[in-house]
């Protein structure tokens, strides 16, 4: 049985993946952050601050649902979705971000950076520097703040700086570079607050531990509502923050199938998508090992996704590993799958899931209609779409 | 001998710094690249450190991402870098160290990247992304072809660290002069001589500083606190200043008044 809780090891490493590729400058810093996250993670009185957190202020747990109306139509499978998008913030974003925020806090740091490609990551950054009293500022690719303006004006009224970054493909990418960039020459006074599973160690530790209760949470509700585990999980992965958060609590029950989705975009040319897994090798970038979209030089690659959250070329080293060893499976499904998954969700019930969750729900109508109707599959539905709504209008030909 | 080691040992020697301008791989062109280096050769340099363009360098400020983009467009490979060593190597023994960040060097795979760099005349490779800890295989790898790797140290570095760095550290400890990335300064940090002191007290390899060193005076204030310097943004800030053509010359009389005060 693979256990990987014991995972990373001391220098980060996930077998062959992640590790701390970074300038020395920034080694003192990730070493006080590792540190200040050993000491305070367990710690009873930081524990129930989060907690508490949690639970009055982001609104956990968050309910998983028995879709029975999409399930009926698609006519096979049980699905059921775990709901991150009625989390405050409307994302699973907000768990880490809270639990970040706090390290932020115990640190004496006031100034809270982040990297945001969706908003969402942003937005939970600046809601929580707004109620913690710290200093936020956050770097969003230039053509992610203009396809998620919404998120931009949230995170200007929490009081946030958002810097639009105009380098290289003015995405997710991009921002991290500026970020790290801000870091290094802000470090003595700055906290950045990572918002994916990838990164220099210790961060996709720290997201996955944060993460971690989507999964332990969804555990206890589906084996209540169907009477056992899940035959499957499906996530969306592009970094892989939902993804690692729900599959931690099920990577040691060997029946439950693990299923990423990541972005096909628009087909499979090499800059038309974001499939990494499924496309990727072996490189670093942006401090850890892991796999990437890159040219046989080792430059780094275009990639495209209807969703902003998907549209980076690596994906956690975690990921990476469990790909590597067998324990989970990737599949791809582009911007159309995900534009249709949207809307039978939408239509059967009520749902409008983000375009990055679209992604995880179009995976798993494909197996839905494969399979029969004792089989259950849970899905995390990790983002709300109302960000989205100028994006789908113009794909439905409703735009303004 | 390794001609880092020697250059150093001449300089303390002469009681100078060495002095390290920077040469983008395929800026501003492939071509004009081999000029300015030979040009800087001729102007006084003491050593060269040669960048392999990344289309994500963290480490680098916005003069060095806009080189590195404009010669990532022009298609540059890591083929072209040892070519450019190569020709440089053929007309001067200066020391050359190749700099990159660890995703196109690991592509090429590091027991080739240092076969060939030693092959086409490099004495040095310098990789800010990669930690003495995660080094050991690079660190074999060219030593096996007479390559030094060069490790970094920064003010945020602890002594105790520090000493760590020191420890196994070949050539020459690249310091970074401030917590930030390249590009030029007016001025240098008030605490530089104190953090220098401090990479001193750790090793005694020679100390050479890099990061916002533009002028003779920033050289003149390292004489006795370090061995060496590293020019990078100062140069392709003049290059790009200059019509096409006439960069080469404005650089290199920039780096003929840097080796007058180094």
């Amino acid at each position: 049985m693979l256990d990987t809780r014991t995972l990373p090891d001391e220098f980060g490493y996930f077998g062959p993946f992640g590790g701390r590729y970074v300038p020395e400058t920034l080694v003192a810093a990730l070493d006080e952050l590792e540190t200040s996250f050993q000491r305070h993670h367990q710690d009873p009185a930081f524990v129930d601050e989060l907690e508490n957190l949690l639970h009055f202020y982001a609104g956990r747990p968050t309910p998983t649902y028995h879709a029975t109306r999409l399930s009926k139509e698609l006519g096979g499978a049980q699905l059921y979705l775990k709901r991150e998008d009625l989390a405050h913030t409307g994302a699973h974003k907000i768990n880490n971000a809270l639990g970040q925020g706090l390290l932020a806090r115990v640190s004496g740091k006031r100034r809270v950076i982040a990297e945001t490609g969706a908003g969402q990551h942003g937005v939970a950054s600046a809601t929580v520097c707004a109620m913690l009293g710290l200093d936020c500022v956050v770097y969003m690719g230039e053509e992610d703040v203009h396809r998620q303006a919404l998120n931009v004006a949230r995170m200007r009224t929490l009081g946030a700086e958002v810097i639009s970054v105009t380098s290289g493909t003015r995405t997710l990418k991009d921002a991290i570079n500026e970020a790290l960039r801000d870091w290094v020459t802000n470090v003595e006074t700055t906290f950045y607050l990572f918002g994916s599973a990838t990164g220099p160690h210790p961060y996709p530790k720290i997201v996955r531990e944060f993460q971690r209760v989507i999964g332990r949470e969804a555990r206890a509700q589906i084996q209540e509502l169907s009477g056992g585990l899940p035959n499957s999980v499906v996530a969306c992965v592009n970094g892989g923050s939902n993804a690692i958060g729900i599959f931690s609590a099920f990577i040691e029950d060997p029946d439950v199938k693990l299923i990423g989705v990541e972005a096909g975009g628009r087909g499979g040319d090499q800059g038309e998508h974001a499939a990494t897994v499924e496309s990727g090798t072996l490189g670093i970038l942006h401090g850890s090992r892991s796999l990437l979209l890159q040219d046989e030089g080792g430059q780094i690659i275009g990639t495209h996704s209807i969703a902003a959250g998907l549209d980076y070329p690596g994906v956690g080293p975690e990921l990476a590993y469990l790909h590597h060893v067998g324990r989970a499976e990737f599949h791809t499904f582009g911007d159309d799958a995900a534009m249709d998954a949207l809307q039978l969700l939408a239509r059967t019930e009520g749902i409008i899931p983000a375009l990055e969750s679209a992604h995880a729900i179009a995976g798993a109508m494909r197996m839905a209609s494969e399979a029969s109707s004792d089989h259950v599959i849970l899905v995390n539905l990790s983002g709300r779409g109302d960000k989205d709504m100028e994006t789908i209008a113009a794909q439905l030909g409703e735009g303004p | 001998m390794n001609r880092i080691d020697s250059t150093f040992k001449s300089a303390k020697a002469e009681s100078r710094l060495v002095l390290a301008p920077y040469v983008t791989v395929g800026y501003p062109t492939r071509e004009s690249a081999v000029e300015l280096a030979l040009a800087y050769v001729e102007a006084g340099a003491d050593m060269l450190e040669i960048g392999m363009p990344f289309s994500d360098p963290i480490a680098d400020g916005p003069t060095v991402q806009l080189a590195s983009q404009i010669a990532l467009e022009r298609g540059v490979w890591l083929e072209d870098a040892f070519n450019l060593i190569e020709r440089i190597r053929s007309q001067t023994g200066i020391p050359l160290a190749l700099m990159g960040y660890a995703n196109p060097f690991m592509q090429f795979g590091f027991g080739a990247l240092s076969r060939e760099s030693s092959a086409a005349g490099a004495d040095g490779l310098i990789v800010p992304d990669v930690l003495p800890e995660q080094a050991q295989d690079i660190e074999a790898a060219n030593a096996e072809h007479g390559l030094h790797f060069i490790r970094f140290a920064a003010p945020t570095s602890p002594l105790e660290r520090l000493r760590q760095i020191g420890q196994g550290a070949r050539g020459f400890i690249y310091c970074v002069s401030v917590t930030g990335v390249t590009g030029s300064r007016a001025e240098l940090s008030e605490s530089l001589p104190a953090y220098l002191a401090r990479v001193g007290k750790a090793t005694s390899i020679p100390r050479v500083v890099g990061f916002g060193i533009s002028r003779p005076e920033h050289l003149r204030s390292l004489h006795g606190r370090a061995e060496g310097a590293i020019v990078a943004s100062a140069l392709i800030d003049i290059v790009q200043a200059n019509p096409p053509g006439q960069g080469v010359e404005a650089a290199a009389a920039h780096v003929r008044s840097l080796a007058a005060a180094a």
